[in-house]
């Protein structure tokens, strides 16, 4: 059994299409779309400005665990995925969310709801340029400091240049 | 990302003279504050996946770790399976099993060795690390390699395992248990191993909870999650093992967890040898559709999760990895704040985190002002298990 | 015989330097000082400072935050000390060759006087190499003689 610290309202014999109603009568019309991909996986489409919101019901209230967060540059702009595992009944219930504006992408941080976030918004700032509101640590994680400011190696306009093994 | 690399390399530090990598802030004998910097084993290993095809990004993950070298492409084919709505032949299912809980006997070892030497037991040190070495044989004949096995592909593995071999990996698995039996009498039952690790690098629940702590670290505290039973994959469900938990949340909870769940290890290792049917191993998948998938595994040091998004052509449009220790890692600084500096090398390793970064700890006081590195900190956590067992009358 | 060679016949003392690898290299490294294959027996052991070392141990494609690291100890080891380059990663880059964070390859940044390729090298490959160094060398004193 998977203990919580917060109010539980799940079973473990519950079914996938039960929590993601559980998160439409709770959100109405917030929740923009929920695709269902197996019985084991469920992505609900949000706005970014609801994602505090929406963290707090899925972590807190339902007591998911966060596993962790990815952001992906598409064509719509840029989108990060929050990933919540349910240890109880085995599903993973993905929140998405798209920033149109690829030139000064902000949103709201989910530190406050959960330290695990801490790191992850820190790596996705450094990585893609995503800016989270609220969060006073956001110092680069993972690159060199002398790393060219504005520079974002995941986004898809970068590109590595395929190397010769013998040459730099 | 390579971060994501984190293993234990060893007490053997390599880079000492670098900009801080834990700056353990200290006033007297106490810990305020860490700080950590980490990029040193940053190698870019997603960007270069979304150049990869599919196939070739299983070889990529795998060197994201060393030790958790079957639990990285376990996850990524995994993601690519539920991606693509793939069936994996029953016989494979147990052959990944097989091949996942060898690597978590022989990385619990590694750490028991590891942990030992920071303590001062340079016996236990050298010895986890000599039983360690049946493992690899068994590892070297089923997989062909001691350390990177290349055994997962899309659809199923790439290797069988031989009825001719199954004798000799229960003899060397025999070997393996009798000598844990040893080791698990010596490192439980000693007294001075109780005064130093009971109430040392204490993680709450509710921490643990908060911190999304995973693999042992969260199961010391009492947080009952293990992704073999929640989120059941390859052959756990068909065979019968217990999820260990320990209540303290202290480097001693850790280290019985890590203990148990070796011999855990074992007996699942029999049970699917014995139960293994006949049959193809490959399901042959032909295309990846566009889509996307996840895949979560219970490496040695909690799950990893691997997020793979396909736009229909050969490789993944994004490739995202991250391993457990990344959720881990935060946990140190939660639990070393308050404890003394003679402490901090076994609390970080507790986490069983990559020994590259236990190797960059410097000391500096509320100055700024730097005090010693990390020669100096084990030296001191030997000293004070010497200095207690001197008190306990034990030589 | 140069003071080079004359070291190389007797015990090395190494030093470890990690820049950026997976950490199997660096396992099978700690593997061969443990009770099996024991390079203890030869008189190598590994030191906690470039300052006692006669020789670098290098695995790992070498980061950029790494690059300055290395070059600095390199300076650092008393000459005559040479470089071993572990692995693949060491060698050549490996499979991060394509990476935005790797830069040269190491023989780009310090002179390398061996390569052990691998991934990892198996602790056997190891013995051999320094079987073979060590005959190249006493090779070469007798040349020189």
């Amino acid at each position: 059994m998977c203990p919580t610290i917060r109010a539980l309202e799940r079973t473990d014999d519950m079914k996938i299409d039960e929590l993601i109603k559980s998160i439409q009568d709770k959100f109405g019309s917030k929740v923009l779309k929920v695709y269902k991909h197996n019985d084991k996986r469920a992505y609900v489409d949000i706005y970014p400005k609801d994602i505090v919101e929406f963290t707090k019901y899925i972590f807190k209230d339902m007591g998911l665990r966060f596993n962790i967060a990815s952001a992906v540059d598409d064509f719509d702009g840029l989108e990060i995925l929050y990933h919540f595992a349910d240890d109880l009944t085995g599903y993973v219930i993905s929140v998405r969310t798209i920033l149109k504006d690829k030139f000064d992408p902000h949103i709201d941080t989910i530190t406050s709801v959960t330290r695990s976030a801490w790191w992850i918004e820190r790596e996705i700032r450094e990585l893609f340029g995503i800016e989270f509101d609220g969060n006073s640590d956001l110092r680069g994680l993972l690159l060199p400091d002398d790393w060219p400011k504005g520079v974002y190696p995941l986004r898809k306009n970068f590109v590595v240049p395929k190397r010769d093994s013998r040459k730099a | 990302m390579s971060h994501n690399a984190h293993i234990p390399i060893g007490p053997y530090h390599p880079l000492q003279e670098e900009p801080e990598f834990y700056k353990l802030v200290v006033e007297g004998e106490n810990v305020v504050d860490v700080d950590v910097r980490i990029g040193y084993n940053h190698r870019g290993i997603e960007k270069i996946s979304e150049s990869k095809s599919f196939d070739q990004s299983i070889f990529i993950v795998e060197r994201i770790c060393g030790i958790c070298s079957s639990s990285h492409p376990i996850a990524c084919v995994q993601a690519l399976e539920d991606l693509a709505g793939l069936e994996v032949p029953e016989r494979a299912l147990y052959i990944r099993t097989i091949t996942q809980e060898l690597e978590r006997l022989h990385s619990h070892m590694l750490w028991l060795g590891l942990a030992g030497h920071f303590i001062g037991y340079n016996t236990v040190f050298m010895w986890g690390w000599k039983y360690r070495e049946p493992i690899c044989d068994i590892m070297e004949t089923v997989t062909g390699n001691r350390q990177n096995y290349a055994m997962m592909k899309t659809g199923g593995v790439r290797r069988d395992i031989e009825k001719e071999h199954i004798p000799y990996i229960l003899t060397r698995l025999d070997e393996f248990s009798r000598q844990l039996d040893m080791l698990k009498g010596a490192i439980l039952d000693d007294p001075v191993l109780h005064a130093r690790l009971k109430g040392v690098g204490v993680l709450t629940k509710d921490a643990a909870i908060d911190y999304s702590a995973l693999g042992p670290t969260a199961r010391a505290s009492g947080v009952d999650i293990d992704v073999r039973r929640d989120h059941p994959y390859a052959a756990y469900d068909r065979v019968k093992w217990n999820v260990i938990t320990q209540s303290t949340g202290d480097v001693f909870a850790k280290t019985v967890v890590r203990i148990l769940e070796m011999e855990e290890s074992a007996g699942i290792i029999r049970q699917c040898l014995d139960e293994m049917p006949n049959g193809p191993i490959d399901s042959n998948p032909k295309d990846i559709p566009p889509g996307e998938g996840i895949g979560q595994v219970e490496a040695p040091r909690g799950e990893c999760f691997h997020y793979i998004r396909s736009d229909g052509t050969n490789s993944p449009l994004r490739h995202k990895i991250r391993a457990p220790t990344y959720m881990n890692f935060p946990t140190f600084r939660e639990t070393v704040i308050g404890e003394t500096v003679s402490d901090a090398t076994i609390i970080l390793a507790a986490i069983d985190p990559c020994y590259c970064c236990t190797e960059r700890m410097l000391i500096v006081d509320s100055k700024d002002k730097e005090l010693m590195g990390v020669q100096e900190l084990i030296r001191l956590s030997q000293e004070k298990t010497a200095k207690l067992k001197a008190k306990m009358g034990i030589k | 015989m140069g003071l080079k060679e004359k070291i190389l016949s007797k015990s090395i003392y190494v030093f470890h330097v990690s820049s950026g690898s997976c950490n199997n290299c660096d396992i099978e490294i700690i593997d061969c000082l443990t009770p099996r294959y024991d390079l203890e027996r030869f008189g190598i052991v590994l030191v906690g400072s470039i300052r006692h070392a006669d020789a670098m141990l290098c695995t790992g494609s070498a980061n950029r935050l790494c690059i300055p690291i290395i070059k600095r100890l390199y300076e650092q080891m008393p000459q005559p000390g040479f470089v071993i380059a572990w692995g693949a990663c060491g060698s050549s880059r490996g499979l991060f060759k394509d990476s935005y964070n790797t830069g040269q390859p190491l023989d780009e940044i310090i002179p390398v006087d061996a390569y052990i390729p691998g991934c990892p090298p198996k602790p056997e490959a190891v013995i051999a190499a320094l079987g073979k160094l060590k005959r190249k060398m006493l090779a070469k004193k007798e040349l020189s003689r």
